[in-house]
């Protein structure tokens, strides 16, 4: 087995860092925003980072995954670094891609990051790719496609289930479901149930509760474990909620999400107090420990934006450059 | 400029759009509009803000992320008797609809021998500049301009993109309307009565005499701040705004260029096989024997757009840059 034990104490230290990371990034991204130090939008992923590390967490570096326009969860938690990121949020040159991408483009490949993607479904298409790509070299790698919920509107999503059906292909579909696509409940734009749909191409899925990190990488695990052995693809459904708006600028949320709802998911899922919660209760972790993992988070995100703040903005003559390879 | 003499009223260009499909709803029952968050979302960018309040969800229907489904939707209610008005909400996204307008709703007529039609208005957007990056910044008219069958629409004033919406959604082709993201808050004089534009007239939005600067969309108020800067220096600029690609003015280009011997083409479009490439070459052929200079064009680098402010800002014409090269042309110093 290369995964530890997930009832490890090590590892749900960890699992509780890297949330962590996540969550107090997006908070700083949030500040950047509001404080008009970011240029355009992001969109946060605050509320769902269970998911991201739950499901990265049963990764080798080299398996790839494919991420969406709220990908900064799914960067940092296979891998990526804070500073690099803020790098990037801020159009510097020392940012993942050289400030060219942005929040919505940030790609990793060291980390196996094949990429975020602005086109909503697009990463499900690419992943598959990078699926049938291990298969034909018979690299033993995994391929993973995160996306929301909203994805399961394009007609692509279930061409590539299709295909990654019939070939049996390496790639574990992980639907983020939110409970909303931009400014509309899912129930709106979604006929039937979420899980009928990989069931009518014969790919095995799982419904998971995307708060509990724990729940999530156990789920999880032997889908990828299968998919490494080429018994084929599987998609996994989270049940989660993002904290913020669509994207930074969406404030006033009222009129399609009620206020209740968002502090109801607020203090009972909150992924970091359910983990803290098993930590302290099963693990006898002691306050401490967790504060001063706090500690240490918290200064990797100050030292990583002063980073980003200081770099220097790409120069006029980068432009033309990485337009063909 | 209205060229009217019943009442104005100031409004932005967001509100011109608005106003022209509620008003085109009230008087057309088989108009509907389709897409992403476009009821009470009124989209993410409001322009379609209270609409859904007073067609109803029958009318204004919000669909699924579903785009090339909806377009291909829209076509069908099209062929069957319907005025759909589809929402893509970015030009980018084209690339997901292009099977839907391009092989479809533009040929449908044709193919058929002109027993079928496709009476459908896609509503889309363009423009850089504004930190959304390579796959939500794009400027892509020159894509539905290539194809026969489509009408292109690219309004630069709220008075146009009102006139040119209503009678986009009565044309009975279909008609690919391309607004850009950052004149949504363009304020402008409006009749307040009804009134439509044709579409494939010109607009001459600034006589001048020394050099034609034609400018489409967001590159218009481009081009007349650089007129402004050129007429400090003494040059006259005649700023001409074809609002449409297809059907094209060429007669209105051409005679300003006869009359000014010299034309720089303007579009946000990446510059390569461009729509400013087709423009310059109606000009250049049709006004040859009185041209002092080769006509110029300009448009976005041809790059994907940057996302860093540092370089997304280089990648299109500004009044500056479009200033620099009209002076050039002139042999000003
Ligand atoms: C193809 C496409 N259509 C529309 C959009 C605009 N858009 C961006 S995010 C989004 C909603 C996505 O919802 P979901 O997939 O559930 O992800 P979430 O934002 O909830 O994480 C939409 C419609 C897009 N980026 N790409």
């Amino acid at each position: 087995m290369n995964h530890p034990n997930p009832l490890d104490l090590e590892q749900g230290l960890h699992f509780y860092e890297q949330m962590l990371k996540i969550r107090l990034f997006e908070e700083q991204v949030n500040q950047l925003y509001l404080t008009a130090k970011m240029p355009g939008l992001a969109h946060l992923y605050a509320g769902e980072e269970a998911i991201a590390v739950g499901v990265c967490e049963t990764l080798r570096k080299n398996d790839y995954i494919t991420s969406t326009h709220r990908g900064h969860g799914h960067c940092l938690a296979k891998g990526a670094a804070v500073d690099r990121m803020f790098a990037e949020l801020l159009g510097k040159s020392a940012g993942y891609c050289r400030g060219k991408g942005g929040s919505m483009h940030i790609a990793d490949p060291e980390s196996g990051n094949l990429g975020a993607n602005a086109i909503v479904g697009a990463g499900a298409g690419l992943a598959t790719g990078a699926g049938l790509s291990i298969k034909l070299r018979a690299s033993n790698q995994v391929a993973v496609a995160f996306f929301g919920e909203g994805a399961m509107g394009q007609g692509l999503v279930y061409e590539a289930l299709n295909m990654a059906s019939l070939w049996q292909l390496p790639v574990v579909y992980v639907c983020e479901n939110n409970h909303y696509t931009e400014y509309t409940a899912f129930r709106e734009v979604l006929a039937g149930e979420l899980r009928d749909r990989p069931a009518a191409f014969q790919v095995p899925s799982k419904e998971v509760d995307g708060q509990d990190v724990r729940a999530v990488y156990n789920a999880v695990l032997p889908l990828v474990e299968r998919a490494r052995r080429g018994e084929g693809p599987a998609f996994l459904i989270c049940d989660t909620y993002r904290y913020y708006g669509h994207h930074v600028g969406d404030i006033n949320r009222a009129y399609y999400r009620p206020k209740q709802e968002e502090e109801h998911w607020r203090t009972a899922r909150d992924p970091l107090q359910i983990c803290a919660q098993w930590l302290r209760g099963e693990y006898a972790v002691p306050p401490a420990l967790l504060d001063e993992i706090g500690q240490r988070v918290a200064d990797e995100i100050r030292l990583g934006l002063e980073f980003a703040m200081q770099a220097p903005f790409p120069t006029p003559s980068e432009l033309m450059e990485d337009i063909y390879a | 400029m209205p060229e009217t003499t019943s009442s104005l009223h100031e409004i932005t260009m967001s509100q011109a759009i608005h106003d022209a499909l509620a008003e085109e709803m009230r008087r057309d029952p088989r108009v509907f509009i389709i897409g992403e968050d476009v009821a009470e979302a009124g989209t993410p960018f409001k322009v379609l803000a209270g609409l859904v309040d007073e067609f109803g969800k029958q009318r204004v229907i919000d669909a699924p992320i579903s785009e090339p489904g909806f377009a291909s939707i829209g076509v069908g209610a099209a062929m069957t008797g319907m005025r759909p008005v589809v929402d893509i909400m970015f030009g980018d996204f084209l690339g997901l609809v292009m099977d839907s307008i391009a092989n479809q709703a533009a040929k449908v007529h044709y193919m058929s021998g002109g027993k079928l039609k496709a009476p459908i208005v896609f509503r889309t957007t363009l423009g850089a500049t504004r930190r959304a990056a390579a796959q939500h910044s794009q400027s892509l008219q020159a894509w539905p301009s290539h194809i026969p069958g489509l009408k292109v629409v690219l309004p630069a004033t709220p008075f146009d993109a009102k006139g040119l919406l209503k009678s986009a959604i009565r044309d009975d082709n279909p008609v690919v309307f391309i607004e850009d993201k950052l004149s949504w808050q363009i304020k402008g004089l409006v009749p307040e009565e009804e009134y439509t534009l044709p579409l494939g007239v010109a607009d001459i939005k600034r006589v001048g005499s020394d050099i034609t600067l034609v400018a489409t969309s967001s590159m218009v108020q481009a081009a007349l701040g650089a007129a402004e800067k050129l007429a400090v220096i003494g040059i006259q600029a005649e700023v001409i705004d074809p609002r449409t690609t297809v059907p094209l003015d060429r007669q209105t280009l051409i005679e300003s260029a006869k009359k000014t011997s010299r034309a720089i083409v303007i579009d946000e479009g990446y510059e390569q096989y461009g729509v400013t490439a087709e423009i310059a070459s109606v000009i250049a052929d049709g006004a040859f024997y009185w041209l002092d200079a080769p006509v110029k064009r300009m448009g976005a680098l041809n790059t994907p757009v940057p996302f860093s402010p540092a370089l997304e800002d280089l990648t299109v014409p500004t009044p500056a840059s479009i200033f620099e090269m009209a002076k050039t042309l002139c042999g000003a110093h």
